[in-house]
């Protein structure tokens, strides 16, 4: 692993002028290392982040990772990580000008981190030096409590998939109303308690403000003294409001993490240490799981467009066309993520163009009418920078994937079956509409199961999991060991409510079983109820 | 050269902030991830550790399939682990595997199918020469698969036990020492001797250096080397693998069965060192030897079942050889029960004659789920009562080919070898 040399790195200046030239937005500082595929078959299993901690599951994915390399070799083009500097690897064998499509393409992708909303967690803090910071924390307690830790990091990683990524989210971005006591006394205690009308709460506002801009030092003081007189509950129930306000919103890992009986002992705190680690680090990658179509259509989008316009590649043209084409094109059966991608930024852009991402183009119903909408309004660039900003794999998917798309790119599902009589697989053109295509595509999507802790029932004994049926039932090979991790972790029992889907093979017809699975000492009982 | 790579991004992004980055980087280069990393054996024993410790094992078995250019796919076994988590099961719901994709054509349109299992080639266009180069691979494989199934799933150490019918051989090598005659003169040796006789007369003092016209060389002092005899273990081992690969087993009883063969063959190359004799026996109304594994693993046909030509084909082969005198010989039979109605228990006449030759049978029925029924062949054997007779000989197991799992398929082989 060596940093790229002086030559290269020129051409990714140069790069970068041209990208920010563009529009695009990332800190000028970024390292890029000439790494083998040894190297990055061993950093496959860190997630590319060389300082994540060491753990044993690693290593037989290196080992596999290996093996699979020598029966299929392949030669990735570069990997970006998200971290302050942002780091990308290479190979050292490309040419100048193929280093400059793909240095653009990494632009993009380090444009996409430090500017989509979903990332926006990770933007004040480098993981890359706190994961060094975690790898020696664990490795010292590896030193004291030797294979157990490796037992709580497997534990922990087994729910690490059940954090709140989404509150977590909400929570930096837009803060919980209430937190202070003007927040709290408007939002919420003149709207709920008060009953008062709109008019009134604007008055009470206006008032705050005069207060605090005639005496910026005691304003505060002087208005609650006057509202605590008025209402002499106030305080407790602000007071009320703060403490149950803080006790919801645990994702099960936090929860386990505070309450469990187990972790609480003395001799057991150093687990929750390991647990934090695991969670940080599943906070930390949840933005990129989803966002891996949008990110590369991203990508893709700008490398094209910026080393079409670079005048430094001249005569490179058809080559770079060639693998262009590999990476982006839509595969004649399954899916590529930056093809995809870069279809749905692609006809963002036209829509935004031709001014369709109006209501007044919504509300045409005539199929000719849409076909000719074109109001030049020339907006493509700004909705494409608004995706940037604002959407996920799911809400692109969602709100582009229509029957003009599915169409305009002759996009299908395609189904697999076995035919018996011919011995074989067969692929068949299962269906063109939208929907299905949309519905496959989101179901190809990261979509943990959602989890909650029921604390009514909870106890030191047991502890109680909800799993909210979304249609679809849990991976049953996977029960029993997760909830061997979860019991351990609680130091007791572990009960789960989930569904089972039921079939009747000869109608067809299914329907779903509210089952509850109980793991106690070393067993796992399943009822239904 | 640290200093000289810091040079390099110096220009780029300044010195202050970013060293920490760096050094970090380059910390984690001088470790050299290579060195943290486990071996496969400690990693073994590590999951050999979680048992103690209370907790289910997590290291299993996965193949990769490697093509090769004539077309006969190998199989590379690599160690492999799942973390378990939640996670939802798409599989319940869809009837289908479904992708995507793009072209012009209708809903409906098939656009292309592939072979679900490449018919294997008949077995009378290839020489043995051709098979067992072909097999090579997956022997060296297959040998590191064993090993880890032994160490692994607590397969039984046959060396350990014994095995008392081993034909020896003898070949001669310059190995063994003797004074004062031989072949060769072995000096190191003789060198040590006369060091020792001389300081024994006192011809050699601590303090002082030797006079070396004053040391004295007995004839008895010289070592030679001389022909010595060693054991050599010849093949000691050698293994039928029988299945059927009629119609009714194509899919998951096929998978059941070979499943189980490849980790016997595995193991028990392991245990001989590679010393084994394999055979491999199809049959589906007849029966015929194929030369390598991996033909044997690949073949199938479509037709009827009749299994006693395999069992029949077993005997022949030993008995033209006369095997039995200076073999091992185990003879293991996968299928899914399927059989002809057998009026004149030939199946059960040439079980029984087999058992004289043999150490151990072992069968595996893989059962098509649909019926909980005993198979024909189950009913047949049990009807005979020679799973009694030959208790020491024949082992019969069971596994419900649609939903068997790895453990199933070791337990069953722990089952066959069990004394």
């Amino acid at each position: 692993m060596k940093l790229i040399n002086q030559h290269t790195k020129k051409i990714m200046e140069g790069c970068k002028e041209r990208a920010l030239d563009a529009g695009l937005s990332f800190d000028r500082e970024s390292l890029e290392y000439v790494v083998t595929n040894t190297d990055l078959i061993e950093l496959q299993p860190k997630v590319m982040i060389p300082t994540m901690y060491d753990f044993w599951v690693n290593d037989i994915q290196v080992i596999q990772g290996k093996e699979k390399y020598k029966v299929y070799p392949h030669n990735p083009y570069e990997t970006v990580i998200n971290s302050r500097p942002a780091i990308s690897f290479y190979n050292d064998n490309n040419p100048d000008w193929l280093n400059v499509m793909i240095f653009y393409h990494v632009l993009a992708h380090i444009d996409f981190f430090q500017n989509n909303q979903l990332f926006s967690n990770t933007w004040n803090e480098d993981f890359v030096g706190k994961a060094l910071a975690d790898k020696r924390q664990i490795s010292s307690l590896r030193n004291r409590h030797g294979r157990w830790v490796d037992y709580i990091i497997e534990f922990s990683r087994s729910i690490d998939n059940l954090i709140g990524f989404f509150p977590n989210l909400q929570e930096s971005i837009t803060p919980t109303v209430g937190n202070d006591m003007a927040s709290y006394y408007f939002n919420i205690f003149c709207q709920k308690n008060l009953k008062l009308n709109e008019h009134f709460v604007f008055n009470q506002i206006e008032r705050y403000n005069s207060l605090i801009n005639k005496n910026p030092q005691v304003g505060e003081v002087l208005f609650f003294n006057e509202i605590i007189k008025k209402h002499p509950e106030f305080e407790i129930e602000f007071q009320k409001h703060l403490t149950s306000s803080n006790t919801v919103k645990k994702d099960v890992i936090e929860f386990i993490r505070d309450h469990s009986p187990f972790l609480n002992k003395e001799e057991n705190k150093w687990m929750k240490t390991v647990i934090n680690i695991i969670r940080d680090a599943s906070l930390y990658f949840s933005p990129q799981m989803r966002t891996k179509i949008i990110n590369e259509g991203w990508a893709s989008f700008w490398h094209d467009r910026l080393f079409r316009s670079d005048d430094r590649i001249n005569g490179n043209e058809i080559q770079y066309a060639k693998i262009n084409a590999a990476v982006t094109s839509i595969s004649r059966v399954g899916l590529n993520p930056y093809a995809i991608g870069l279809r749905l930024i692609q006809e963002v852009e036209e829509l935004g163009n031709r001014g369709m991402l109006s209501h007044e183009f919504d509300k045409l119903k005539n199929i000719e009418q849409r076909e000719r909408f074109n109001t030049n309004t020339n907006k493509g660039l700004d909705a494409i920078f608004h995706l940037r900003k604002n959407y996920s794999d799911f809400t692109l998917i969602n709100a582009f994937v229509n029957q003009d798309f599915v169409t305009k790119h002759q996009l299908m599902v395609i189904g697999k079956r076995i035919n018996e009589d011919r011995n074989t697989t067969e692929y068949y053109v299962k269906s063109k509409k939208a929907s299905d295509y949309k519905k496959m595509l989101l179901d190809s999507l990261y979509h943990p199961p959602s989890i909650k802790i029921d604390e009514v029932k909870t106890n030191d004994k047991c502890l109680y999991l909800i799993h909210e049926f979304e249609g679809k039932q849990l991976l049953k090979s996977h029960i029993k060991s997760t909830m061997m991790g979860i019991a351990f972790l609680w130091g007791g029992h572990v009960e789960l409510i989930t569904n089972e889907i039921r079939q009747n093979k000869s109608d067809g017809t299914s329907w779903h079983k509210k089952i509850i699975y109980s793991y106690k000492k070393g067993t796992l009982s399943k009822e239904e109820l | 050269m640290n200093q000289h790579q810091k040079s390099h991004i110096n220009p780029f992004i300044g010195k202050s902030s970013n060293l920490r980055l760096e050094e970090i980087v380059w910390k984690n280069h001088s470790y050299n991830p290579v060195i943290s990393l486990q071996t496969l054996d400690e990693l073994l024993e590590r999951d050999n550790q979680r048992e103690e410790d209370g907790f289910e094992r997590k290291i299993k078995l996965g193949k990769i399939v490697k093509p090769s250019e004539n077309g006969s796919n190998e199989i590379v076994i690599v160690p492999t682990t799942i973390e378990t988590k939640f996670y939802h099961d798409n599989s319940v719901t869809n009837e289908d595997e479904m992708v995507g994709g793009t072209g012009t054509e209708e809903e409906g349109t098939i656009l292309g199918e592939q072979r679900n299992q490449p018919d294997g080639e008949e077995g009378d266009g290839m020489g043995p020469g051709n098979g067992e180069e072909k097999g090579h691979d997956l022997n060296s494989d297959a040998y590191n698969l064993g090993k880890v199934l032994t160490n692994h799933f607590n397969l039984p150490n046959l060396q350990q036990k014994g095995i008392k019918k081993s034909l020896t051989q003898y070949s001669y090598d310059l190995t063994d020492l003797n004074k004062g005659f031989g072949q060769l003169i072995d000096k190191k040796q003789t060198l040590k001797r006369v060091i020792k006789t001389n300081i024994l007369l006192g011809n050699i003092s601590i303090n002082k250096e030797p006079d070396l016209s004053k040391l004295i060389n007995s004839p008895q002092d010289t070592i030679y080397k001389i022909l010595s005899r060693e054991k050599s273990y010849e093949t000691e081992a050698l293994v039928f693998f029988v299945r059927d690969y009629s119609g009714s087993m194509q899919g998951a009883a096929s998978e059941a069965v070979l499943t189980q063969h490849l980790f016997l063959y595995s193991w028990l190359m392991y245990q001989y060192n590679k010393k084994v004799k394999t055979k491999f026996i199809l049959h589906d109304t007849e029966a015929k030897e194929v030369h390598d594994f991996n033909t044997y693993y690949r073949s199938n046909v479509a037709g009827g079942t009749q299994i006693h030509p395999a069992f029949n084909l077993v005997n022949t082969l030993i008995e033209n050889e006369q095997l039995h005198l200076s073999n091992n010989i185990y003879v293991f039979y996968g299928s899914d029960g399927d059989d002809w109605k057998d009026n004149n228990n030939t199946l059960i006449k040439e079980l029984k004659k087999l058992a004289g030759f043999v150490n151990r049978i072992g069968i595996l029925v893989a059962r098509n789920a649909s019926s909980s029924l005993p198979t024909t062949l189950e009913t047949n054997i049990e009807e005979s009562n020679i799973l009694s007779e030959l208790r020491d000989k024949l082992k019969l197991s069971r596994v419900n080919a649609n939903d068997f799992t790895e453990e199933q398929i070791i337990d069953s082989i722990k089952f066959f070898l069990t004394v």
